[in-house]
């Protein structure tokens, strides 16, 4: 098992909108699907997904409509309404700009100064 | 997201609350379930898989409450629920809730109810237009002699008001004005009514619009013109049922024909007075000098000017005023400017709020400590409850609520049961408010306005709220901490108890104890200025047996001097012939009777003055042949007037002892020594000395009073003898205020001249005590604040101790078992409550000695910080407190060891 490390704050809702982006998914679709995505890397405390799933559905980013899973139980899916992609694109681009910069800064070489 | 929709998603999430809930519930276990299945195909059993599903997943109902946070309902939801919760514990412990709310109802509606009084007087407005515009022009002249001690300042002179009212650059609108009693005759019976005179100006100040007709204006104070007259709103329907016809009728005021030409509306009061009539004020301007200071000014300020500004104006028309005008021949207009009267003028609510706005605020300030003391008494209460609770709390915590979650359930229980106390308060209040206005100085202002209104409801409000967070804080504060927990580990086991758990409630004690002894040090010291006021001697004997009614005769009825003087004398006759009457008799005034006095200057013979200077101002008062023995009131020296020096116009004055010892030295000095009014005038001789009498309050000094007989000839320069018109006759009987005396004087009187009206009908004893209401009223609320005060502190220590006692019931068991003897155990628990009251007795102490002093202006014979009263209040709280430990101190003392131990 690859070493875990715990998401950063506010990172959570960046990585729902993301697991959500590629297909509806009911709340432990989108757990296992972060660990999917993330290779296992990323631990999310299980319980702690919930009420991000609920704030975001509040804000308007994700809508939720109950179904069937595939093991025939009921369940509430998830999917990302347009406000939603938007704001996944914008936060991503943030994510990408500052996770580059970082990488760079740390990357820097005495010689290169 | 906007105000609006996050407002409709909350609103939303609180509607459909219970599939919310049961949706979030099951999405949550979908989980479950699904980490379930997981784990169980990687080979575990389907029970080992959900436990170790729920492990993973964490505080399943701290995450629904974080979701129900994040769906936007929490904040509702949850006060929906502390609100469902908190009436259960109210409703599961009847005792604790009937003593709380008791309690706090109470409070708050004793002080609902002197707020409904104080906002009614003192924060209102006039009922007025534009009531900030209103000033009463009050003037000082603090260089005449005598004067000094006048409550009302220097009264305008006639001349002045036409000087003022002409020159002024600062008023929209300037008159002057008093009261006066007017006799209507040929409706029905004859009447006497209170009428308020006015100059022009007057009315146009006060800017209230007549209901029918019109004002009293200019035309119609011209001297010698037709009489005109309004009539008040309460007059108009008593007398003519409202009659809009009314207008342009004539009726018979002091035997004068006077045209109707208007009504005020109702609920219009002259500034502090109920009126019936308003008559018009007609100087003659020929005839006017400068002096004459018996006039009320009154006028609205131009917009925008300040008093300041106003002031400067008068003082600039001052010179004005003693050039226009003159004292007559050979005086000196200008000597009045040793007078130094200066203008203070007051906005008109001042005027007439008077004195009682002092009594006012410290009876709202007690009422408040009371609310404190209530307040202490519950939150005792409270911190009880709560620590029987801890338990519960401690379970809650463990469950995952948050601090803040405790704290705000133990608030919204406290905040209802103070919004409930407040609603009873209301209640109570009303009762209150009622008892207040019954009670209440017959003076107190305003006094028809005063009720519950929204302001007040408000004030209610917002206490109940306070209060209810105020006694709700402490206890939260001091359980819903994070040592919660170790409730959990003494779970059930009544250890010990440790010093540092009671020190909330003991403190709370001591608090009741300052409290408590501020107010009873207050209520003390008004107790001995009650005493201090009842052992000045008044100057009369026996109020309740002196009958007084008054009566005026007017110069229409009776013009002669003699006849009216006659007419008098019968009525004294027949009046003394009435069975069970002793003595008959009148003067101009009654001592307290507070109608306008006379005043003027005295000259005593061989004494020196400059020319032009003014000596002191003495109080005047007509009094006929045996009018002091009638009273009571002793004869230091000399003796009393005859029938023969009235009718034989001797010129002869009685004065009082002060100002026998001042001019002569002595009262037996001054017998047929000689004083005037006037260097011009004949001289009278004194022929008796009477004791001093405190003219108008028993508190005030004794002023020097000139005792004339009823008709005195040139009095003031004024030529042949004046009668004395209005005067208030006094019968002294065993059966003074029975209806049956009453009956016989009205007809003793008519029998003489049935035109005459009787007013102001009542017992020496009635003026005295309404001279005396301040007072009484203050000490009244003073001294059911103090008692409240004490039941309440003599509760919360009996409460306090009590619990220790329950407490530390295995402590007093192991104790006695180690050979304690019982008499220990009383000392202890004693010394323990002696402690709380000595301490809480000294904090006290400091604070009523910094606190007294604000009531100091409504004592008298007594220092705020007296120390009989300190001392005595002292002692008595420190008996109280050991009273109240004796009960739980015996219960202590009969602890069976054995019992106490068993009990573990």
């Amino acid at each position: 098992m690859p070493s875990q490390a715990q998401i950063l704050p506010g990172t959570l809702d960046l990585l729902i909108l993301k697991a959500v982006s590629l297909g509806p998914l009911h709340g432990y679709g989108v757990l296992l699907r972060i660990e999917q995505i993330s290779q296992g890397a990323l631990l999310i405390e299980q319980g702690a997904l919930y009420p991000a799933l609920f704030r975001l559905v509040r804000q308007g980013l994700l809508k939720a409509s109950w179904g069937t899973s595939d093991n025939n139980r009921r369940a509430k899916f998830y999917e990302l309404t347009s406000a939603g992609r938007k704001r996944l694109r914008q936060e991503a681009d943030g994510w990408n700009r500052l996770a580059a910069a970082i990488a760079s800064a740390l990357n820097t070489q005495p010689e290169e100064i | 997201m906007s105000l609006l929709s996050s407002l409709g998603s909350v609103l939303s999430a609180m509607l459909n609350r219970p599939r919310v809930e049961k949706d979030t519930d099951e999405e949550l276990r979908a989980h479950v379930q699904n980490r379930a299945d997981d784990l169980e195909r990687s080979g575990l059993t389907r029970a080992e898989a959900e436990r170790r599903a729920r492990i993973e997943f964490g505080g399943h109902e701290k995450f629904k409450e974080e979701c129900r946070e994040a769906a936007g309902a929490h904040f509702l939801y949850t006060l929906l629920q502390d609100l469902r919760f908190g009436a259960r514990m109210l409703r599961k412990n009847p005792g604790f809730t009937a003593v709380a709310l008791l309690t706090i109802a109470i409070g708050i509606g004793a002080n609902a109810a002197v707020f409904s009084v104080v906002n009614s007087v003192l924060l209102k407005p006039l009922s007025y237009p534009k009531p900030e515009e209103l000033v009463a022009l009050h003037q000082v002249a603090p260089g005449a002699a005598g004067l000094a001690d006048f409550e009302n300042g220097l009264l305008l002179s006639p001349s002045m008001y036409f000087t003022y009212a002409e020159q002024n650059r600062t008023f929209q609108s300037l008159g002057v004005w008093t009261k006066d009693i007017s006799n209507v005759t040929g409706l029905e019976e004859p009447e006497q009514v209170r009428a308020v005179v006015v100059s022009d100006g007057v009315l146009q100040a006060l800017s209230v619009a007549p209901q029918v007709g019109r004002w009293l204006m200019a035309a119609d104070q011209a001297p010698r013109g037709p009489q005109r007259v309004m009539l008040s709103y309460g007059y108009w329907q008593r007398r003519f049922g409202g009659d809009r016809g009314v207008i342009g009728r004539s009726i018979t005021v002091d035997s004068k024909s006077a045209e109707i030409v208007g009504v005020m509306p109702k609920g219009f009061r002259f500034v502090d007075t109920d009126f019936d009539l308003v008559e018009p004020l007609q100087f003659d301007r020929a005839k006017l000098i400068l002096a004459g200071f018996g006039f009320n000014g009154i006028a609205r300020l131009k917009p925008g000017v300040t008093l300041a500004e106003a002031n400067a104006d008068l003082t600039r028309m001052l010179p004005i005023w003693m050039n226009s005008w003159s004292n007559g021949p050979g005086t000196d207009p200008h000597a009045y400017e040793k007078w130094k009267i200066t203008p203070l003028i007051r906005p008109l609510k001042q005027q007439v709020i008077g004195n009682v706005s002092e009594v006012l605020w410290v009876v709202m300030g007690t009422l408040g400590l009371v609310m404190l003391i209530a307040c202490a008494n519950v939150t005792n209460l409270m911190l009880v409850r709560v620590e029987a609770r801890q338990q519960e709390l401690a379970v809650r915590t463990a469950l995952g609520a948050g601090w803040g979650r405790i704290v705000g359930g133990l608030q919204v229980e406290s905040v209802m049961l103070g919004l409930m106390g407040g609603v009873l308060g209301v209640a109570v209040a009303n009762a209150g408010v009622h008892l207040l206005v019954a009670m209440g100085p017959a003076n107190l202002p305003r006094l028809s306005e005063i009720s519950l209104d929204g302001r007040t409801l408000e004030f209610t409000v917002l206490l109940s709220l306070l209060s209810g967070s105020l006694f709700g804080l402490i206890p939260a504060l001091k359980y819903a901490g994070p040592k919660a927990s170790q409730a959990l580990q003494s779970a059930g086991r009544s250890m010990s108890v440790s010093r540092e758990r009671h020190r909330a409630r003991n403190v709370l004690v001591v608090v009741q104890v300052a409290m408590a002894l501020v107010l009873l040090v207050s209520a003390g010291l008004m107790i001995r200025t009650f005493l201090a006021l009842r052992t000045v001697d008044p100057g009369f004997a026996d109020a309740r047996h002196l009958q007084l009614m008054r009566i005026g005769i007017p110069d229409s009825l009776i013009h002669e001097t003699q006849r009216v003087m006659r007419t008098q004398n019968d009525i004294l006759d027949k009046l003394a012939a009435i069975p069970g009457v002793k003595f008959a008799a009148f003067a101009s005034e009654m001592p307290m009777e507070e109608f306008d006095s006379d005043w003027d200057t005295v000259f005593i013979e061989g004494k020196n003055y400059h020319k032009g200077e003014m000596p002191p101002l003495h109080f005047y008062k007509h009094v006929s042949p045996g009018f002091l023995a009638a009273a009571g009131t002793r004869i230091i020296s000399g003796r009393d007037f005859t029938w023969d020096d009235v009718y034989g116009l001797r010129p002869v004055v009685m004065i009082s002892e002060n100002l026998a010892r001042e001019a002569w030295g002595t009262a037996e000095n001054a017998i047929g020594k000689r004083l005037t009014e006037d260097p011009g005038l004949p001289w009278r001789d004194v022929i008796g000395v009477v004791q001093d009498v405190p003219e108008r309050a028993v508190q005030e000094k004794p002023p020097a009073i000139i005792y004339w007989p009823p008709m005195v000839e040139n009095l003031f320069g004024r030529g042949p003898a004046q009668p004395t018109r209005v005067v208030t006759f006094v019968a002294r009987s065993e059966r003074a205020g029975t209806e049956s005396l009453l009956r016989e004087m009205r007809q003793a009187v008519w029998s003489v001249n049935s035109n005459l009206p009787l007013a102001s009908v009542r017992t020496m004893e009635e003026v005295y005590d309404k001279s005396m209401a301040r007072t009484s009223f203050t000490l009244v609320m003073l001294g059911i604040a103090g008692a409240m005060a004490l039941v309440l502190g003599l509760i919360g220590i009996y409460g306090v101790i009590s619990y220790t006692v329950s407490q530390r019931q295995r402590e007093i068991g192991i104790r006695l078992a180690l050979g304690a003897q019982q008499g220990n155990v009383l000392q202890m628990v004693l010394g323990q409550g002696a402690k709380m009251a000595l301490v809480g007795v000294v904090i006290g102490m400091g604070a009523a000695f910094a606190l007294t002093r604000l009531m100091s202006s409504l004592l008298f014979g007594v220092t705020a910080h007296d120390p009989m009263t300190f001392a005595g209040v002292a002692a008595l709280l420190i008996l109280v407190a050991l009273a109240a430990c004796y009960l739980p101190a015996r219960r202590a003392m009969r602890v069976d060891p054995m019992v106490a131990l068993r009990y573990e």
